[in-house]
């Protein structure tokens, strides 16, 4: 067999953030009753017009500026003409002959040290409405909740060579557009879309083999899986003789396997002309610049700010800046006079076993910096101990809760009646001569089952160093 | 005395004083509907029952000095391309045959809020393609002048419902012509404003960037209040515009000293009728004996507008209908195998011939490999023609012309050649390609009776310079001519 090369480029679909559609005023959250946030426009009712939603605008503009685009400050919507029941029109609002953002590159770590990976562009267009089969009747169903949402549509080079680095690409994009908060990015929940353009050539070629294209990647290992198969079924294609076709596939990633869509030569003509309903958009110095200056500091910067600043290991570093939520916990923490360290622990330890219990992206992550502060002044002021510390932390973990008037109502406070505790403590040693004469007879960790009966009769509330220093007063 | 022969606002005006109540106005208008409209076909659904239901709220509110404006009480008749809240609106195709909207257009929602009494919605070319109201799906309109004849289009309905008397007033939109054609048919006055003064929010389209909604009525002092009315920035439609002055009626004045006049050779040239132009040049000289300086000028490519118009409507209308696919509203075909068969059934069947042209000739424009070569050109000679005439009003205040080379042909002429009626919007399509306002006034009628309009066009914003020289012309014409039929 020839030694072979995948080349990847890919076009990333990205929901906005934004509270209403990008042409009419209805509500963008997910999840509502059907066909609850629509109107005439975004169910595109005869007479209705668009008008666009300058926060999409602000937004796209953001993204490009941190994926170091040139932005085209004269820019203008295209209308792609296409007939499906989904697709209100039958024509999408979108953007062909000048995307807002063109020209950009993110840098990605690889294997081989840093690579950049070219962007082509950018653009903004509305989503479709979602149809939905009833098998029972059989007939289709449309839901317009969807139709309307904005989005921008990031298309990069072919500059990939492998899944890895197509992985670490979409998480340097989720990265900068979660810290832009343009968008949660959720592959899972299809607020971030990848369809992914593959081909192979022989190593060392400088032409390109003829491409495909697979769509309905829902997990980055669905994205890794389809790669793997799709670079494997065009090389058998090579191998044997035969010619790829240039096609749309769509994935399947519980069967793992790919079907056609279409081919190249159904390709449709989309008729793309300029949306007269619309007027250019022009993007004035000064408004770039309030964008521009308003970037947020990015994973790379915190990062090594982190290490440099507040001295924590890198690996600390690395991980809580993966999630923009556990950065900004972290911050709001050291900010209140936490010490770093222990706030890093708090998110690298208990927040990732919550995060993995309760199966959630720690993305997802409720828990308020204030309440997060004020739990690790708790600790820090010795008011609970590190067994009370756990239990305090899962109650406040969703949000909502305040640690102090939670540790109150639930009296967890820590023990430090000195007397009181000594009185339990003479008890236990009573009961467990075997223990003490281990413990004097030189071995110290005998003392472990007496603080831990001493913690069972006090219900966790004892402070541990206390318990330390009774044994020791009393036994040594 | 004929409440419906009167002007919408010397009715108005009688309403206001009390000597008028608003249910007999509303009444007249009903009875000569009745009376007229099984012959005119001027509407397409007659809104009886909500208009006297409306009338006595605008009586009660008139009562009660809540509503003092000039067109309160006073009934129109809306074009069927605008959408109304709960009546049926239909462009005059099948496809929308069971349509009833959800909201209202913009400029119809300020003519309610003004107190004005929705009558109907009147007939016009399907989705106003078309220059002789014969493309309809509910039947052919006809020119109460004679009935032989077409009233023009695609606002025939509107201008045929004012000329007949049947409402006081009427709105139509205007995207190569179809307020100003069909009003010099009709012998009524009919103004398309610039492109984006009137909102089009609520107006079912066809070429979104040279549709505009304008007035329809007897006399320029009505056309200049009632667009005082329906002119506002909206934001609802992106390409409204925030204009200075919306105080039309102010230029209600009778003086054109010094008023600068071009007169552009090319349109009193080879195509035009010998009486339709002797009438024009007549108004001219008439406007001239008042002080008007008149000259002659060459306005450059005009034999461009119609090809271009016919490329840029034709390729937004093509994007513009394809919303009209049976899944969501109006006509769905009886049977049909699967999706694609559904949609493809459902627009053969539900849309007419013109139309069907029109979505051909668009997609087809639009098309790879095409696009460059008729799209983008055809807006590349738009935006000449639009300085063709920026040139021109440096010279002129305003330009005179026709609103069409002939008068209102006969019933079944015009369709049977196509290329023939295309090349009738002569006069009328390049002030949209250039968003230009104009304004159609009668000045006569040719030895057949059939009205004469001339043409007053001007640059962007200038409707008040239009509506001074319409305005001294019909001092010095005399009052509003009753087409006989209206009787």
């Amino acid at each position: 067999m020839k030694d072979y090369e995948v080349v990847i480029g890919l076009e990333v679909h990205v929901e906005l953030a934004t509270k209403t559609k990008i042409f009419c005023s209805c509500s963008t959250e997910f999840g509502g009753a059907p066909n609850t946030h629509t109107c005439p426009v975004c169910t595109g009712m005869p007479g209705s017009l668009p008008v666009l939603n300058k926060q999409v605008v602000e937004y796209a503009t953001a993204v490009g500026l941190a994926t170091n685009c040139t932005i085209t400050q004269n820019c203008k919507f295209d209308r792609k003409n296409y007939f499906y029941p989904d697709n209100p029109q039958n024509y999408q609002i979108s953007q062909l002959y000048l995307p807002i953002c063109r020209d950009g590159y993110v840098e990605i770590e690889t294997e081989e040290g840093t690579k950049k990976v070219r962007i082509h562009e950018i653009h903004m267009e509305e989503d479709a409405g979602k149809l939905v089969h009833d098998d029972w009747t059989d007939c289709s169903l449309v839901d317009f909740n969807r139709s309307g949402v904005p989005l921008i549509e990031i298309v990069s080079e072919p500059d990939m060579r492998s899944a890895d680095e197509v992985i670490a690409y979409l998480e340097k994009l989720r990265l900068i557009i979660q810290y832009l908060g343009a968008s949660d990015c959720k592959l899972n929940e299809g607020s971030m879309r990848a369809d992914v353009n593959l081909s192979v050539r022989e190593k060392g070629s400088s032409e390109f083999g003829t491409r495909t294209e697979t769509k309905n990647l829902n997990s980055f290992k669905a994205i890794a899986r389809a790669i793997e198969n799709e670079t494997n079924s065009q090389i058998d294609l090579l191998e044997s003789g035969e010619e790829v076709v240039q096609e749309t596939r769509r994935w399947d990633d519980t069967k793992e396997y790919s079907y056609a869509m279409r081919s190249k030569e159904d390709a449709q003509d989309y008729r793309y002309f300029p949306d007269p309903d619309l007027v250019p958009i022009n993007i004035s110095d000064e408004w770039l610049e309030k964008i521009r200056s308003a970037q947020p500091e990015f994973r790379d910067e915190k990062r090594a700010r982190y290490v440099e600043e507040y001295k924590i290991p890198q690996y600390d570093a690395d991980i809580i800046t993966l999630y923009k939520p556990l950065a900004d916990l972290f911050e709001d923490a050291v900010k209140e006079g936490s010490s770093p360290k222990e706030a890093s622990n708090w998110l690298m330890g208990e927040t990732m076993r919550i995060v993995k219990d309760k199966n959630i992206e720690p993305d997802q992550v409720k828990l308020e910096g204030s309440a997060f502060s004020a739990f690790l002044k708790l600790i820090q002021d010795g008011v609970i101990n590190k067994t009370v510390a756990k239990e305090v932390f899962e109650a406040i973990f969703d949000g909502g809760v305040d640690p102090v008037a939670y540790v109150e109502e639930h009296g967890l406070k820590m023990d430090n009646d000195t007397d009181g505790l000594k009185k339990i403590i003479e008890e236990i040693i009573e009961k467990n001569p075997k223990a003490v004469a281990d413990y004097q007879a030189g071995n110290k960790k005998a003392a472990g089952a007496i603080v831990g009966q001493t913690m069972k009769a006090t219900q966790g509330k004892a402070n541990p160093q206390m318990i330390n220093q009774i044994i020791s007063e009393l036994l040594d | 005395m004929k409440l419906m022969s009167l002007t919408a606002t010397e009715l108005g005006k009688k309403i206001q004083s009390g000597e008028v109540k608003v249910v007999d106005a509303v009444n007249e208008a009903l009875a000569q509907i009745e009376a007229k409209d099984d012959t005119i076909n001027s509407f397409v659904t007659v809104n009886k029952e909500g208009a006297l239901k409306k009338a006595e709220e605008v009586q009660k509110l008139i009562d009660e000095g809540k509503l003092t404006g000039p067109l309160a009480g006073v009934p129109v008749a809306i074009k069927d391309n605008m959408c109304t809240t709960g009546i049926l609106t239909t462009c005059s195709s099948k496809i929308l045959g069971n349509f009833v909207p959800t909201f209202t257009a913009t400029a119809v929602e300020r003519l309610e809020a003004a107190g004005a009494i929705i009558i109907g919605k009147t007939n016009m070319d399907e989705f106003a393609m078309g220059s002789t109201t014969e493309t309809s799906a509910y039947g052919i309109t006809r020119n109460p002048w004679n009935t032989n004849h077409v009233p023009g289009g695609s606002s025939g309905g509107s201008c045929t419902a004012v000329a007949a008397e049947e409402c006081s007033f009427a709105l139509g939109s205007d995207t190569g012509g179809s307020i100003r054609q069909p009003s010099s048919f009709c012998g009524v006055t009919g103004i398309k404003p610039t492109y984006g003064t009137v909102s089009r929010y609520g107006l079912i389209a066809y070429g979104s960037s040279l549709d505009q909604i304008g007035p329809v009525a007897k006399d320029v002092t009505d056309v200049a209040t009632i667009l005082e009315v329906i002119a506002a920035h909206d934001p609802k439609d992106s390409t409204s515009v925030k204009r200075e002055e919306y105080d039309f009626t102010s230029a209600l004045v009778d003086d054109v000293k010094g008023l600068k006049i071009g007169i552009p050779k090319g349109y009193f040239g080879e195509g035009l009728d010998a009486e339709v132009k002797d009438s024009i040049l007549a108004a001219v000289e008439v406007l001239k004996s008042k002080g008007a300086i008149v000259e002659e000028f060459d306005l450059s490519l005009i034999e461009y507008a119609i090809p271009a118009y016919y490329v840029i409507a034709s390729a937004e209308a093509s994007s513009n209908l394809e919303r009209f696919d049976g899944v969501k509203y109006g006509y769905r075909t009886a049977e049909y195998n699967g999706l694609h068969n559904m949609y493809k059934k459902t627009r053969s069947e539900g849309f007419g011939e013109e139309v069907k042209r029109r979505i051909m000739l668009g997609s087809f424009v639009l098309s790879s490999g095409y696009y460059d070569a008729y799209y983008l050109k055809a807006l590349r000679t738009k935006a000449l023609i639009k300085k063709a005439f920026d040139e021109a009003f440096a010279k002129y205040d305003v330009i005179i012309g026709p609103a069409a080379p002939t008068t209102a042909p006969e019933i079944g002429k015009s369709l049977a050649d196509p290329i023939k009626m295309y090349l009738g919007d002569i006069y009328t399509i390049s002030v949209n390609l250039a968003g230009l306002p104009g304004i159609s006034v009668p000045c006569g009628t040719d030895s057949k009776g059939l009205p004469i309009g001339m043409q007053i066009i001007g640059d962007c914003f200038s409707e008040k310079t239009l509506i001074r020289a319409a305005y001294a012309y019909e001092q010095a014409r005399g009052g509003y001519k009753h087409c006989p039929a209206a009787e």
